[in-house]
């Protein structure tokens, strides 16, 4: 080859890497059409249209924005501590990251399921799990914290969780991890799962009137990966639906090795039949070590009691509480119709998307129509519970969401698409791409009876070249998309916190009205709460020194302490007297090895503090309060151990007199 | 050389044009979403190569590309991946009857290509030698493969071999000598 044919061919070749990367748009900004700002603006004073719990993966905290604007309002903490809130921090909520493995400071939040009634979103509370200790935490929507969490014993990666059942009788969480039962020694080889391992999938029964949570029973299942899942509703309502992959049970280099089989299947499993075995005494009580720990509104703090037992109902044994329907390709997302008669599985390695009938599955049941039994678990044939498939929809199928008109809604990651699709025809109405990388994805009620079918949100976990880069980690991104035509049209992203696994939303008027303004501070009954500044006091209790301080605008009470030596630990108990909306104290003492506090009016919260050295420190209110926020502050006095320096308190006179100070 | 030659100016034509389509959508109508890149299309020179920009600077795969890029499989793979691309030559291609290539590039038959060229991909980066014989391989399009190792030399569906492998950021190249076609439908 001569040279000026070498360099025509260089010339080309680059040309050709150009020509492949040029094959965009100079702005792929331009995808947003023109009358998108009209629709997200949400004027300044104006409420947004609905609120949007999503998911904070990684971060385990849980974030509130509004739609349509895309406004961050709140990260509500719950998996993890966080400084902002003093969640986990102060000694009132430390209780709640309790575990049997003791206090997890961080875990890794997926997903969110609102409690509905009759189907519907109610706007009452959040369900969430906490995916690597696994664990089921709700959130109460008056006050937007957390209110109780329950760990799940059995059970590791507790991934195909919160999902729950239309009257919010149950939220499900199966195991992705299978491990050995609790209650046996799992001192096993590692390549003995097939002997050995189990996935568990339980049944927390919710109390109708104040949330509580607790495990009815656990299903004892095969050991495979239980990804996601779904209830049914309406006329499947009584059936729960859960996808595994790893049917072929491997256990290294599942990348690989959980990817051989051509079909994997959806569990279906009959939790009314599982209920009358229970009531029958077919469960097995087996001992089990778990943490459940409540948040109560009235103390202000919460408490954590270790459970020791639980019920489990071995599925093997009783044949007809669950069946195997194959599904192609590792399914991920299972998701449900408005109408609870179609289910559909994304095998994220499929090349189609099988959609379930639940009346053939009840017909295939009846007939006993199975092609064989997987670990004991009858399996029905595929043709039987199959309604359709839609074809070629895209690489890479995740999760469906729908709108109540008929449509389903399916993110695609390899191909980074939403796809909109009719589910009586199966026929692909239209689609969208997103930037980049979709996971889940959120219609508001979008997997409930009465989706509210007007946007769809695309959570992204890509977002290269789309925001002001900010080193090597990039924000994950929500995108919007108006859905209330026939085609979908992109109207808005903006960055997430942590990352987006799924998220739900609600119109606002379900929740907005319900949101507290201040606790009580008559219904206040933390053991060291001050109701008046009359009342605050500190005591000593062999090197524990309580405090019991108030801030109220604009000054600590006590805000003079004397009497501290080294060796003590002193609890700054600190009730914030206010009665009025949105006025929170702050409250911070120099060298605090451990936190802040941040205390919401009527609240108490409690500060330790383990000084470490002879001096003044100074103390003052953190949260800009009030127009004399500056002046709200105070000194503690820190004296060697075994001085005889009394123990004094004061707030607006010195104490003791200035003048009989021994000032040097 | 001289059709290797004539099929890069027809590729590169064929790249290009894309561009003044897409923008001629945009002038017409405001409310119609322009067609935007994917990720095919982030401006980055310092991280590794993905699969697709590997292929792509490849003069021994200007059919593959343009193929891809025929098929709209350009973002998918440009995704996160992990993939394993088998990648045939231009000389694979070649070896196809005649007017094979050039029939499969027609808008028409773009099912037909997208269905063979994800019979070359499946999701995760498999290394030439973690291949097992007789080991098969679940590829995108839905079909399967077979692979069989024979001293050393990893052959697919039987007739397939490969020749060269390169990593790239989103997962594995392995370079073939023949061109994989996806069992007929029934």
């Amino acid at each position: 080859m001569r040279k000026s044919q070498i360099n025509a061919l260089a010339v080309l070749t680059v040309g050709l890497v150009l020509g492949v990367i040029a094959c965009k748009p100079k702005n792929a900004g331009s995808a947003v059409s023109g009358d998108a700002a009209e629709k997200v603006y949400v004027a300044p004073g104006k409420y947004d249209e609905f609120y949007n719990f999503v998911s904070g993966g990684f971060s385990g905290q849980l974030s509130v924005y509004g739609l349509p604007s895309g406004r961050l309002f709140r990260v509500i903490p719950v998996f993890s501590v966080d400084p902002e809130k003093g969640y986990g921090y102060n000694e009132e909520t430390k209780p709640m990251l309790n575990t049997s493995h003791g206090f997890v400071p961080w875990d890794d939040l997926h997903h969110v399921e609102m409690s509905q009634t009759n189907g519907e979103v109610d706007g009452r509370w959040v369900f969430v799990n906490g995916n690597n200790t696994p664990r089921v935490a709700r959130v109460d929507l008056k006050t937007f914290r957390t209110a109780e969490i329950l760990e799940l014993p059995n059970s590791a990666g507790n991934h195909s969780s919160p999902f729950i059942t239309e009257n919010t009788e149950y939220v499900v969480a199966g195991t992705r991890f299978s491990v050995p039962p609790d209650d046996v020694n799992g001192d096993v080889p590692i390549n003995s799962y097939k002997q050995n391992f189990k996935g568990y999938l339980s049944f927390i029964s919710v109390d109708k009137n104040n949330g509580g949570m607790n495990i009815a029973f656990q299903i004892k299942a095969p050991g495979v990966n239980f990804d996601l899942s779904h209830a049914g509703k309406g006329k499947s309502h009584g059936w729960f639906f859960f996808s595994c992959y790893n049917s072929e049970q491997a256990n290294t280099l599942l990348e690989v090795n959980a990817s051989q089989k051509d079909k994997d299947f959806i569990m279906a499993v009959n939790w009314k039949k599982a209920e009358e075995y229970l009531k029958a005494g077919k469960g097995k009580k087996v001992s089990a070590k778990y943490a459940h720990n409540t948040y109560d509104d009235k103390t202000h703090s919460a408490k954590s009691e270790i459970r020791s037992e639980v019920v489990v109902l071995d599925a093997e044994e009783l044949k007809d509480i669950c069946y195997m329907i194959p599904c192609p390709k590792s399914p991920h997302g299972c998701d449900v119709d408005p109408s609870g008669e179609y289910i559909v599985g994304s095998g994220k390695l499929a090349a189609l998307i099988p959609v379930f009938s639940f009346d053939k599955i009840q017909k295939a049941i009846a007939a006993k129509d199975f092609e064989g039994e997987y670990q004991g678990i009858p399996v029905i044939k595929y043709q039987s519970a199959l309604h359709g498939e839609v074809q070629k929809p895209g690489l890479g199928p995740l999760h469906t969401e729908f709108d109540g008109k008929g449509n389903a809604y399916t993110s695609f990651f390899v191909s980074s698409e939403v796809v909109k699709w009719n589910i009586k025809d199966l026929k692909v109405v239209d689609r969208v791409p997103t930037y980049y990388s979709i996971g889940h994805l959120c219609v508001p009620g979008g997997d409930s009876k009465k989706p509210f079918g007007k946007y769809l949100i695309a959570y992204n976990k890509i977002t290269k070249d789309r925001y002001l880069p900010v080193g090597p980690e990039l924000p994950q991104s929500a995108q919007l998309y108006d859905i209330s035509g026939e085609k979908m049209q992109l109207i808005l992203d903006f960055p997430t916190i942590g990352e987006p696994h799924y998220a739900q939303a609600a119109p606002a008027e379900l929740i907005q009205k319900n949101s507290v303004k201040f606790y009580k501070i008559e219904e206040n009954n933390h053991p060291y709460v001050s109701k008046g500044e009359a009342t605050t006091k500190v005591v000593r209790q062999g090197n524990q020194v309580h405090v019991y301080m108030t801030a109220i605008r604009s000054h600590l009470s006590p805000d003079n302490i004397e009497g501290i030596r080294m060796g003590d630990e002193v609890y700054f108990h600190v009730t914030n007297l206010e009665q009025d909306w949105d006025v929170p104290h702050g409250f911070a003492i120099k060298g605090a090895n451990n936190a802040e506090l941040l205390i919401m009016p009527g609240e108490t919260t409690t500060l330790k503090w383990v000084p470490d050295r002879v001096g003044i420190f100074p103390m003052y209110c953190t949260d800009f309060c009030s127009a004399l926020h500056q002046e709200m502050s105070g000194y503690v006095r820190v004296s060697p151990a075994g001085s005889n320096v009394p123990l004094l308190f004061s707030t607006g006179k010195n104490m003791p007199a200035a003048d009989s100070s021994k000032a040097k | 050389m001289k059709v290797l030659y004539s099929l890069l100016v027809v590729t590169v034509i064929t790249l290009f044009s894309c561009n003044s389509q897409s923008e001629s959508t945009q002038s017409n109508n405001n409310n119609t979403p322009s067609q935007a890149g994917g990720q095919e299309a982030v401006a980055d020179d310092d991280s590794q190569k993905d699969v697709v920009k590997v292929a792509a600077g490849s003069k021994d795969h200007t059919t593959l590309v343009a193929a891809l890029k025929q098929a709209e499989l350009v973002t998918s793979l440009s995704n996160a991946g992990p993939f394993t691309v088998f990648a045939p030559t231009n000389a694979a291609f070649d070896k196809l009857p005649a007017g094979t290539v050039e029939g499969l590039m027609k808008e028409d038959k773009k099912a037909d290509l997208q269905n063979i060229l994800q019979y070359h991909v499946t999701v995760s980066a498999m290394k030439a030698e973690s291949f097992i014989d007789g080991q098969t391989l679940g590829m995108v399009n839905g079909d399967n493969i077979t692979i069989s190792v024979k001293d050393g030399k990893v052959i697919l569906n039987g007739n397939a071999q490969i020749i060269a492998s390169i990593p790239a950021s989103n997962g594995m190249i392995h370079v073939i000598d023949n061109v994989l076609l996806p069992p007929a439908k029934k």
